[in-house]
């Protein structure tokens, strides 16, 4: 039975005409397996190949055509059922889901109906408020994980009056997960899609790419008063991003809320997020639903798992973001919220760690978080297409040390090491940007300074603040090479201060 | 010359390999067979041209010394076969004139032992009926006849009426709950039916998942482990495909039966069954006593549930099975206003009635409400009846049953009455829910003339045992007759 122990935070209630509404949320998140061939054929999963050219005979549902399953695809789930903290099951089956539609060659998907790979697990999620702050922390039931096939896709828009169908995509494993109703903010539902994201990513089981669909959440919505009963639930289907499942539980609640509020009643039905108009629409009403005559397929045995399989693939788990995240705070003394942002997926945390091993941590951080994360911002880019790498960013941190460029030549070194100019030190090289440390060459560009400025000069003595000047003045004059530190006791020294 | 088509399938391999006659003269002959006997509408699809081809390159391979272990022998290929390059369509309209780019894994491992393939055989619409009048392609008639045309049995009727007509040294066949062995018994012939998981599923249209298993269609007991020995062997393609040897089961025939345990199940002697059923049954124990068995009373308890529980389960699979005949992407399409009309009309006029009647029967059991009434239920059933079957094994070591309930009938005869045509699986189906080997032997003819069968149930994976008991069988019968070849 469906049921909603947790009560919310008053602050994550909306206000109605009748008072305080607490929302209700379950998601149930289709994450695509990282794998190079399908769940139950040999065909190749490559994304955005021709179409219907990465089809079997098995996936093109012909005559005779029988499934054998995918043992890898099994490990992932396997997998993914230990980073979610989750019981796995020794014994599972798969079922046949039976519907008819174009891109369904079978008629039925293969699916696991009443014994999934994974059953209860549980995790924790920060959801994070507008202004980026980290909230209390709320833990979130895996109710189970079972693997099942993707279907085709339908093109409906080639043609006025016919429907195109590519069955690359179909038969395709997904790993559905499936959570308890215990999220009560859209904050924590796209907190919890994007931990989720986070572990599959980490444990290399899924890639997470939301843009492409290979993770994507149907979301379950209903409203209540606080901790009261349970109001009737709407499921949106196919959401594909953070923002996105904010928005639709945004818009979903309110909907419910006032026609609640002006005496209806809400149909359980399955609607559609329209993300250009930040509305939901009804896609089919309960009387529509399928009756989709699940039975055990049996064209395969069931799943039979090996406790020494799960302890095998439990000991080679990769570390998960959570546990890189304490061991950061530990090790790398980073607060909380750059050890968040650094960790939240694996290429982040590598790249982290690769910069910041041997090196002053906290510059590593900012200098990722900065200067690196505000470029790739600014050139829409990510950190696996970074132009700059752990190896080159690390270079430049270790030119920093050891005061061969200023920090402040450093942003220019980087500004060419983005654009492609080489490593720090070809950069250096090139443009001659080493700093001058020789006291004597500082020395000359002092005195002359001194010399131009005779009247500053002598002012100087009344108003120390004159010195920033003269730091400008022989900075200038050195292109900014001249050890800022070195400039500044000579200057002292030589101007009587 | 002798007439090639007269010899068994043992005596045409020894033939070739002495020398007497080649595989072109000895394919000729069947074919000329086949052309005479096409009243009997055995075959859907001839490959006659192919056919001669095939038995040249086979008495090339011969003469280099290279024969497999079916070479140059001309068989039929019943039509739920999936052959590469050649029609298959599982007798229904709705495959229209589908022709796979690939090979079955049975065909293709008889391919790959020398096979001569003659044609596609004839058989109930996606083998749902017990006499081959289901079929798109008319009725086959079954080359024993009184009076008037009598059917063949079915599923496998094209089958079983072409060995039996001599128009083919043996046959491929499927059985999902009896369709190998009742058309044998109706036509004196020897069909057998091995364990679930013997021969590989991939590439043979499915009608019930769980039941269905292909097995050859002989004149002989002997010449019947020979093409199984062919057709089985492990397939990774399937994932129920059981991964162990295949015996030489041919050495098996004729041997002892001295001390061998034979059960007796009272549950078959069912109410209302024919004095000639009975008597023969009574006359094949005394055969099996005489050869030296031994024949022990048994129960299986759970028989009478056996029968509603397959027309639970095999049409819930086939409703699912034969879901992917929508009209999208081969074989027949009849266009509607929108989608969901395209796939009743492509549906209404592709499948035949009973094709329907079993889809929606299926579709039934498996709607929600009434799964655990029907298809549950009915799987609780399927598990009785295997613990039947084990505890009967603690004291006997094959069981002995008569085939099917009667002799063969008229064309016509029951077509409209399903519930008495679903009963001549009666003896049958149990073999299919519980997974294990049946064998049918031709035991002798009835008042009228007609062949009737015998049949022979091992324990699983124990083939052995059921060819050794049914060649006994054999030799005590000494059946012999055969149709007269009224068709010619």
């Amino acid at each position: 039975m469906f049921t909603a122990e947790r009560v919310g935070d008053p602050r994550d209630y909306i206000k109605g005409e009748s008072g305080d509404w607490e929302i209700i949320i379950g998601l149930e998140v289709h994450a695509q397996v990282a794998s190079n061939s399908k769940l139950f054929s040999g065909s190749s999963t490559e994304y955005g190949s021709e179409p219907n050219s990465q089809v079997s005979l098995v996936d093109a549902g012909m005559p005779g055509m029988l499934p054998v399953v995918n043992e890898f695809c099994v490990e992932q789930a396997v997998k993914t059922g230990l980073g979610l903290n989750a019981q796995i099951n020794l014994f599972s089956r798969f079922d046949r889901k039976n519907y008819f539609y174009v891109d369904l060659p079978q008629g039925y998907q293969i699916s696991q109906f009443e014994h999934p790979i994974v059953g209860e697990g549980e995790i924790e999620v920060l959801p994070i408020d507008a202004d980026g702050n980290t909230l209390e922390p709320v833990t979130v039931g895996i109710e189970r994980l079972h693997l099942e096939q993707d279907a085709g896709k339908s093109v409906h828009d080639l043609s006025p009056d016919e429907t195109y169908v590519d069955l690359n995509r179909c038969g395709v494993a997904l790993m559905e997960i499936v959570s308890k109703p215990d999220m009560r903010s859209p904050e924590e539902a796209s907190a919890y899609v994007d931990k989720l994201r986070g572990i599959v990513r980490a444990l290399g089981t899924c890639d997470g790419d939301m843009e492409k669909g290979n993770l994507r959440a149907d979301v379950n919505v209903s409203v209540r008063k606080p901790g009261g009963e349970l109001g009737t639930r709407c499921e949106i289907k196919n959401v594909n991003s953070m923002r996105f499942i904010r928005q639709a539980i945004n818009y979903e609640a309110r909907r419910h809320i006032e026609i609640i509020e002006a005496g209806g009643t809400i149909d359980q039905e399955t609607r559609l997020f329209d993300s250009v108009k930040g509305e939901t629409r009804t896609m089919r009403s309960k009387e529509d639903a399928h009756d989709y005559r699940y039975f055990p397929d049996p064209d395969l045995l069931p799943l039979k798992l090996e406790q020494s399989f799960v302890d095998k693939v439990k000991a080679d788990l990769p570390e998960l973001p959570d546990a890189i995240k304490a061991r950061f705070m530990a090790d790398y003394n980073l607060s909380e919220y750059d050890a968040r942002i650094l960790t939240a997926d694996k290429t982040k945390s590598d790249f982290y760690e690769a910069v910041a091993k041997g090196r002053d941590a906290k510059i590593a951080a900012n200098w990722m978080m900065g200067d690196l994360f505000g470029a790739l911002n600014k050139a829409s880019t990510d950190l696996e297409d970074s132009p700059v790498t752990a190896d080159m960013l690390g270079g430049l941190l270790d030119r920093i040390a050891d005061k061969t460029i200023s920090g402040k030549i450093a942003k220019t070194v980087f500004e060419k090491m983005f654009e492609g100019g080489g490593t720090a030190d070809d950069i250096i090289e090139k443009e001659g940007l080493k700093q001058v440390t020789d006291t004597g060459a500082i020395e000359a560009m002092v005195d002359k300074a001194i010399a131009d400025n005779a009247g500053q000069a002598a002012a100087a003595k009344e108003n120390p603040k004159l010195l920033g000047f003269f730091v400008g003045q022989v900075m200038k004059a050195s292109q900014g090479k001249a050890n800022p530190q070195a400039v500044n006791e000579i200057l002292r020294k030589k101007l009587g201060l | 010359m002798t007439d090639l088509t007269n010899l068994t399938l043992e005596a045409a391999l020894g033939g070739m390999a002495k020398g007497e006659f080649s595989s072109v003269e000895l394919t000729q002959a069947h074919i000329d067979a086949c052309q005479a006997g096409a009243k009997l509408n055995a075959f859907i699809t001839d490959t006659h041209e192919l056919a001669l081809e095939q038995a040249k390159a086979s008495d090339a391979r011969r003469a280099k010394g290279e024969a497999g272990l079916l070479e140059g022998a001309p068989l039929g290929v019943k039509d739920l076969f999936c052959t590469e390059g050649v029609k298959t369509c599982a007798a229904s309209k709705i495959l229209g004139d589908f022709t796979p780019t690939y090979e079955s894994s049975v065909t293709a491992n008889m391919k790959a032992d020398g096979m001569v393939m003659l044609g596609k055989l004839n058989l109930d619409e996606f083998a749902m009926g017990s006499s081959n009048e289901t079929s798109a392609y008319g009725p086959v008639i079954n080359p024993w006849r009184k009076d008037e045309d009598l059917v063949p049995g079915g599923s496998s009727g094209g089958s079983a009426a072409a060995v039996a007509a001599d128009m083919c040294l043996g046959a491929t066949a499927t059985d999902t709950g009896g369709s190998i062995r009742q058309p044998a018994s109706f036509t004196g012939t020897v069909g057998i039916k091995p364990t679930y998981g013997r021969c590989s599923r991939w590439g043979t249209v499915a009608f019930a998942s769980s039941l269905d298993q292909a097995g050859p269609i002989a004149k002989t007991v002997k010449d019947a482990a020979i093409l199984l020995e062919s057709m089985a062997g492990y397939d990774a393609k399937d994932s129920t495909s059981l991964n162990i040897d295949v015996p030489k089961w041919s050495e098996s025939c004729g041997k002892s039966v001295k001390g061998l345990r034979i059960g007796i199940p009272k549950e078959y002697s069912i109410d209302g069954m024919p004095a000639e059923i009975q008597s023969l049954w009574d006359k094949g124990i005394a055969w099996m006593k005489d050869a030296g068995a031994e024949i022990v009373p048994i129960t299986l308890p759970h028989t009478k549930y056996a029968l509603p529980a397959y027309y639970v389960v095999a049409p819930a699979e086939a409703s699912s099975n034969l879901a992917r005949y929508d009209g999208m992407r081969y074989g027949l399409r009849v266009d509607g206003v929108d989608l969901n009309d395209t796939y009743d009309r492509t549906r209404t006029e592709g499948f035949g009635k009973e094709v329907r009647r079993r889809i929606m029967i299926g579709t039934y059991v498996l709607s929600a409400g009434y799964y655990d009434a029907y298809y549950l239920r009915a799987q609780k059933v399927r598990t009785r009846i295997v613990e039947d079957f084990e505890n009967a094994w603690q004291t006997c070591d094959a069981i002995l049953t008569p085939t099917a309930p009667s002799a063969p009938f008229a064309v016509g005869r029951k077509v409209n009455d399903p519930v008495q045509m679903y009963l001549n699986d009666i003896f049958t189906v149990t073999t299919n829910l519980a997974g294990l080997p049946g064998i049918s032997v031709p035991a002798g003819l009835n008042e009228d003339g007609l062949p009737l069968g015998l049949q022979i149930i091992g324990k699983a994976l124990d083939e052995d045992t059921v060819f050794a008991a049914a060649s006994a069988l054999e030799k005590a019968a000494g059946f012999s007759a055969k149709p007269e070849k009224w068709w010619v």
